[in-house]
């Protein structure tokens, strides 16, 4: 187990706006065969978090402070050329919709191969062995490379999409949401599949979801974030079952379960406040 | 026993798919095919069922929003099927639907006041000023104030036209309310927030509700009865404490074991 990345102080605000901060000093390791999931509602910063990481803020918002190593390496101050290197080689990405994030008028295999020849320069039948190889390890069957996207269901998209992420066998996986838009079923057999792929290439895997059944399932370690920034942190059966944070329990208590045994408490997001208040003081 | 408010029978309903080349072939798909479902008054039958499976078919049959091929479907009394025009109008007013995206079904150009008492005014239930009342009245109910009435929906966020959206259909103060997936786009602690206020107004207002769902955590809160629907067949029905503990079907029970984080749990816990 080796240091894949390591973030500290990272703020991410508006270009326009340096005061709000949608990314508050947030600092994390991930370790390599290892699962970090970032946990949290909509609008708390997790997605943000993730695309800093890989540089690929919108122009609108700008890192404002914090370093992001990579390997041991600084990465903040490269130019986009210079993480294009970086990016799909040695950081492979998923992302939520495997519909929009494919593109329509090209085969599968054609998409899948793209990055082998970019970064890896395989040509000829070296890479059509190697798309024949990824599919098979993805659970799709390899003539289907001359598929179009349409063809597939979405559960063989978001295989694609994996197929594609993991293509140059890249050290680090972030997966953003990749299993939300999937019914539960096919959600189950994806999670397994990167779960497994995690195992075998050592790979660590940085797993943005809202989904604490999700975390349950494929965490080793968890971060739990809220409006930009992280309350809690620890391994998946510290932060489930023993959680510190008043936000992460409140949270927690939101969660329908499947026996139907817990009470259902909304957050009250006024007492939430006055806990932190007072902790402050 | 409790009385059975609404009931289907045999209800198929067919799609013509395009195929093949330039789409001139044709495929039928029975997105319902021979559903019977009872819904008991003042209960929760919660429809459960992966994409494709036809739930959100069976909710727009049920309600006449989709003419059914075949089958019928009976409220207090009358066959909804043979029924048409005024008659079916008067009946809707007792017949409400809560919509899955609180983005899309609120009119972006109509004031929430609008919104929620465009029913009132199509059943002429009563004078502007009575109808003014209601719709202040059913916003406050549901967590809204008077001031939201002049505003228009984007100016809300997702739980809160979600809470517009609740309003809209329980102003008419109607017998029976299909949800479909009333709260899949909400982040879950929203969702709690919904689940809770769908929860008490049932109880206020005597409401059944015929719930339509993917997410089997949620349906374990609020039904009383399950039918798990696949490719247009009912797979199997039940109570949902007997189908949960004990799914008699091979698919009711994979759909069960898929429930994220459901295998963990108790290695985790300890």
């Amino acid at each position: 187990m080796s240091e894949l990345l390591r973030v500290q102080g990272l703020t991410v605000t508006p270009a326009n706006n340096p005061s709000k901060k949608l990314v508050n000093n947030v600092s994390f390791t991930l370790q390599s065969g290892k699962t970090t999931c970032i946990v949290g509602e909509s609008g708390s910063g997790k997605s943000l978090t993730a695309l800093s990481v890989m540089g690929l803020l919108a122009a609108s918002l700008t890192r404002a402070a914090g370093s992001i190593q990579f390997l041991g390496n600084e990465i903040t101050h490269l130019s986009n050329h210079e993480l294009s290197h970086i990016r799909g080689k040695k950081i492979g990405m998923i992302f939520q919709e495997p519909m929009t994030s494919l593109n329509p008028v090209l085969t599968v295999g054609f998409q899948i191969g793209e990055s082998l020849t970019v970064h890896l320069g395989l040509k000829g039948d070296a890479l059509k062995a190697r798309i024949v190889a990824l599919l098979e390890q993805v659970g799709i069957p390899p003539e289907r490379a001359n598929a179009y996207p349409d063809e597939l269901s979405g559960g063989q998209r978001q295989r694609v999409m994996i197929a594609m992420s993991i293509a140059c066998e890249p050290k680090m996986l972030i997966a953003d949401e990749p299993t939300t838009a999937l019914d539960v079923t096919v959600q189950a057999q994806i999670l397994a599949l990167l779960d497994e792929l995690k195992t075998r290439m050592n790979m660590g895997m940085l797993f943005i979801t809202h989904d604490f059944g999700v975390v349950a399932d494929i965490a080793d370690d968890v971060l739990v974030m809220f409006r930009g920034e992280i309350v809690e942190a620890g391994s998946v059966a510290d932060v489930l079952y023993k959680p510190q944070h008043p936000y992460t329990k409140a949270l927690l208590d939101c969660v329908p379960d499947a026996e139907g045994k817990k009470q259902l408490k909304p957050i009250d997001y006024a007492w939430l406040e006055n806990a932190a208040l007072e902790k402050a003081a | 026993m409790s009385e059975i408010i609404l009931s289907a029978k045999g209800l198929t309903k067919i799609y013509k798919q395009r195929t093949g080349k330039f789409g001139f072939g044709t495929k039928l798909v029975k997105a319902l095919d021979d559903v019977s479902i009872e819904l008991k008054a003042g209960q929760t039958l919660a429809v459960v069922g992966e994409s494709g499976s036809g739930k959100s078919t069976l909710a727009r049959c049920l309600l006449q929003l989709l003419p059914a091929d075949k089958g019928e479907v009976f409220f207090q009394g009358n066959n909804l099927a043979n029924t048409s025009g005024q008659a079916l109008r008067d009946l809707r007013r007792y017949l409400q639907m809560v919509f899955q995206d609180p983005f899309a079904s609120l009119n972006p150009r109509m004031k929430v006041g609008e919104i929620v008492g465009e029913g009132l005014l199509i059943h002429r239930l009563g004078n502007a000023e009575e109808r003014r009342i209601k719709v202040l009245r059913m916003l406050e109910r549901v967590g809204l104030s008077a001031t939201d009435m002049g505003k228009y929906p984007h100016e809300f966020s997702g739980g809160q036209r979600q809470r517009i959206g609740i309003a809209r259909a329980l102003v008419l103060e109607p017998k029976v309310v299909v949800c479909d997936e009333p709260v899949s786009a909400l982040d879950v602690s929203i969702q709690a927030q919904i689940l809770l206020l769908l929860k008490e107004l049932q109880q206020e207002m005597g409401l059944s509700y015929v719930f339509i769902s993917h997410d089997l955590r949620v349906v374990r809160h609020v039904a009383d009865d399950v039918v798990v629907m696949h490719s247009g067949r009912i797979v199997e029905q039940g109570g949902v404490e007997a189908l949960y503990s004990a799914p008699r079907e091979e698919y009711t029970q994979n759909l069960l074991k898929a429930i994220p984080g459901r295998a963990k749990q108790h290695s985790l816990a300890t």
